[in-house]
């Protein structure tokens, strides 16, 4: 399926700048897995080193969070768009 | 990443101190609203935030997506982005934690504003390095007045 990625600003410096990323992936881990192998860079800052994605790393497809679809296991149709949303955490130390 | 400055008016800095006393002992957070361009990067307004950890919001805070998102619209309403976000750690100093390196980005501002026995202290502002191993100091630069908007 050709799905497109819409990159977050932030990323976008690990993108060549592209706002949007179009590619083949018939699930979400793929769109993923093929994402960070056009792009290197992104790998770390979406994916642990366990090779987990990040716990404050979001997807939606569409305007659906895939926490409440199928995870990263959700599988994608033509022309599905696919966006990378921080949820924002921190505090002190202790 | 040093080297950038994040300009930002007094007004907004007091706005953002202020919201740090207002839920003290708790974590405020919030989006910074602004441009970044070549030019340099301000802020020019503020879209404060729930701290949705209420399991503990002495020493936490979180935005969910859905606020992320929600940020991120307003911004785009106004014709601006989402440069960054603001903290306050409650009495605790303005400096990133840990558990802050973790949950971040690089590119984003961090605002943090410590507030010690309710009284806003210092407020500065940090930028993740590109290989996430530690954060740079950014300088604010004081603005007189944001343009407005």
């Amino acid at each position: 399926m050709a799905v497109k990625v819409i990159i977050p600003t932030p990323l976008r410096p690990y993108t060549s700048k592209k706002e949007s990323v179009e590619l083949q992936a018939a699930t979400v881990s793929e769109a993923l897995a093929s994402l960070t192998t056009l792009f290197g860079e992104l790998k770390k800052h979406l994916y642990s080193d366990d090779g987990k994605l990040r716990s404050f790393v979001n997807v939606y497809v569409n305007d659906e969070d895939i926490r409440y679809l199928r995870g990263d296991q959700t599988p994608l149709r033509e022309g599905d768009i696919l966006s990378i949303v921080p949820s924002i955490a921190g505090g002190t130390q202790n | 990443m040093s080297g950038t400055a994040l300009r930002i008016s007094d007004a907004l800095v007091r706005r953002i101190q202020a919201h740090g006393v207002e839920t003290y002992p708790h974590e405020c957070c919030g989006a910074l609203l602004g441009n970044d361009s070549e030019a340099g990067r301000e802020t020019l307004d503020l879209v404060p935030l729930a701290n949705r950890r209420n399991d503990s919001p002495r020493n936490r805070f979180e935005v969910t997506p859905e606020d992320v998102r929600m940020a991120e619209k307003k911004a785009k309403d106004l014709k601006l982005e989402v440069i960054g976000w603001y903290h306050s750690h409650p009495d605790a100093p303005a400096r990133p934690s840990e558990f802050d390196r973790e949950h971040a980005w690089p590119w984003y501002s961090y605002i943090i504003v410590s507030v010690q026995q309710r009284e806003p202290r210092d407020t500065k502002s940090w930028r993740l390095r590109d290989d996430r191993a530690a954060y740079d100091p950014e300088a604010i630069e004081s603005v007189a007045q944001s343009a407005s908007i």
